[in-house]
């Protein structure tokens, strides 16, 4: 009895989650450019989405500007990480705590805030401006995955490394690297997610002319959808499919109980 | 303390530039902008600005639709979370797999289905229609956009209360049971306790980009309904008011520094269950 509740209760969660989806799949092989009435298979919405040059030129930004970020972040993030034992407990305190400031604030805060800081300094908003600010969230994410990855034993490891003889940057690289390494490759991921998936904070930095998935799907929303949209939905919707069969199968291998920690 | 040879304080230095230029600078800017007025002096007009009629309508209607749609969230999270802990291993990795998908999907375009599915030529009035039944007006109300939100920000619910009823010892749930407690009991004196920190993480998760969206509301309630997220936007990309806008936005940071704390107050893992 008590399964069966759970098993209809899934069942349901599944629905609400997966019906509009589903729905935005089915639609983007419509025909007619109706939202109800299916008048036959077609692929044309597909070939509209890919003769669109700004539909083209906002993925490449999208995944430039995420690459980029979460290599960025990356670096700044891992470094912050091996600093910080360094300085005094009072002063890591506050740099955590203001390192969790972006995270936790609303993005329309951060966004609006980096736009002012942008008029301040008089920088033109464009790629540079977006990818800057796409670094600035990212940053907290890269902290937070690498830091539970520190321990008392690599620095005793690295001592060690030292005393039999080897240079720095050789027992960094064979001792600190790799027990960091599941964190660091967490975090860019984390992060690379995070910027692709980003609107508001990038609404607010770009400017005029350019444009990510996001930003221009705002605007073609605004004008009247476009089965085209849906297009790019299902797409979206397999590659994601795919990428997270393919690092859970991953991780599934390395050890089975990683599910829950890509989150 | 012994020193540690690995940490060196310069490579603290790209971190501190970061949160000085991307995060504490920025701030400022909008407390500046906030307390100036269109002339350059200081002024607290901005942030009184909040409590015209219209600003504190959409102020209360976000509240309104925000709390709604964190407790839909939760009571639809919580036994998803219990059920997940309570499934087996392979079941539960599928569901988790399960949860996370959609979040990897554009959310404007999660948003966009819904717009699909309600609109007047849309899905569910075709449904509706074909069953004898009139037109509904489901678009434009702040019934969708409760929906919109609910289906936009559930998993940011279920992943953390997911996160720490999963680590609950079964130990202490058995305990209860040999010393009496009924069902209820169990659950209101031992689970619901501790699974407080990934309830109130989840509840700040939920809440506060419900509280400050423009973009649900502007997709699914049409531009006919206004939350204090719409009147920020449109200060800063309609009106071109900074000064306006960034005082709201202070006004409205008061609300995320309550959620904050509260969830400094109840998590003790210092933001690790966010991620």
């Amino acid at each position: 009895m008590k399964k069966a509740i759970g098993r209809i209760y899934i069942l349901i969660i599944m629905l609400f989650l997966y019906l509009p989806i589903l729905t935005l799949i089915v639609l983007s092989f419509n025909d007619a450019k109706s939202m109800s009435v299916w008048t036959g298979f077609s692929l044309h919405w597909y070939e509209e989405l890919f003769q669109s040059r700004l539909m083209m030129g906002a993925i490449v930004n999208t995944f430039s500007i995420a690459i980029l970020a979460a290599l960025i972040a990356t670096i700044v993030g891992t470094m912050a990480v091996l600093g910080m034992p360094a300085l005094r407990s009072r002063t890591e305190n506050v740099l955590m705590g203001i390192n969790n400031i972006p995270m936790l604030n609303a993005d329309i805060v951060t966004g609006i805030a980096l736009m002012l800081f942008f008029l301040m300094i008089g920088a033109p908003r464009g790629y540079t401006t977006i990818l800057f600010s796409h670094t600035v969230f990212c940053v907290p994410y890269v902290v937070l995955s690498v830091r539970p990855r520190v321990n008392k034993n690599t620095n005793k490891l690295y001592e060690a490394a030292l005393d039999l003889g080897a240079s720095e940057s050789y027992a960094f690289r064979k001792i600190v690297l790799p027990e960091l390494w599941p964190g660091i490759t967490s975090g860019f991921l984390l992060s690379f997610t995070m910027s692709v998936d980003d609107f508001i904070i990038t609404y607010f930095t770009r400017g005029a002319g350019i444009n990510t998935i996001s930003t221009l799907i705002y605007s073609e929303v605004k004008i009247g959808i476009r089965p085209s949209l849906f297009a790019l939905s299902t797409i979206i919707f397999v590659v994601a499919l795919l990428v997270l069969l393919i690092v859970n199968i991953r991780q599934d291998r390395a050890e089975r109980n990683a599910l829950a920690d890509i989150y | 303390m012994k020193t540690n040879l690995i940490a060196k304080k310069p490579y603290i230095t790209p971190f501190v530039i970061w949160i000085i230029a991307g995060t504490i600078i920025p701030l400022i800017s909008i407390a500046y902008y906030g307390f100036t007025s269109k002339d350059g002096g200081f002024t607290f007009a901005n942030i009184i600005a909040m409590f015209r009629p219209d600003h504190m309508q959409a102020l209360g209607l976000s509240l309104l639709l925000a709390f709604v749609s964190t407790a839909i969230c939760l009571i639809i999270a919580f036994p998803m979370a219990m059920i997940l802990r309570e499934s087996k291993f392979g079941k539960q990795g599928f569901l988790i797999f399960i949860i996370i998908l959609p979040m990897w999907m554009n959310f404007l375009l999660r948003t966009m289905a819904w717009q699909v599915l309600l609109e007047r030529q849309g899905v569910i009035n075709a449904i509706i229609t074909a069953v004898g039944l009139p037109r509904q007006e489901l678009m434009n109300t702040p019934g969708a956009i409760v929906l919109g939100m609910v289906y936009d920000f559930l998993p940011f619910m279920i992943l953390p209360i997911y996160n720490t009823v999963s680590k609950i010892d079964n130990s202490m749930i058995e305990a209860a049971y040999d010393l009496g407690a009924s069902k209820k009991t169990a659950y209101t004196k031992v689970i619901l306790p501790l699974s407080v920190p990934g309830i109130v993480s989840g509840i700040t998760m939920v809440f506060i980009p419900a509280l400050t969206t423009f973009v649900i509301s502007n997709m699914l309630g049409g531009g006919k309904i206004n939350l204090i997220g719409n009147i920020i936007e449109q200060e800063f990309t309609i009106n071109s008011n900074w000064y306006l806008g960034s005082g709201l936005s202070l006004v409205m940071m008061v609300f995320i520094i309550i959620s904050m704390l509260l969830l400094q107050k109840f998590d003790k893992t210092g933001g690790a269950n966010l991620i």
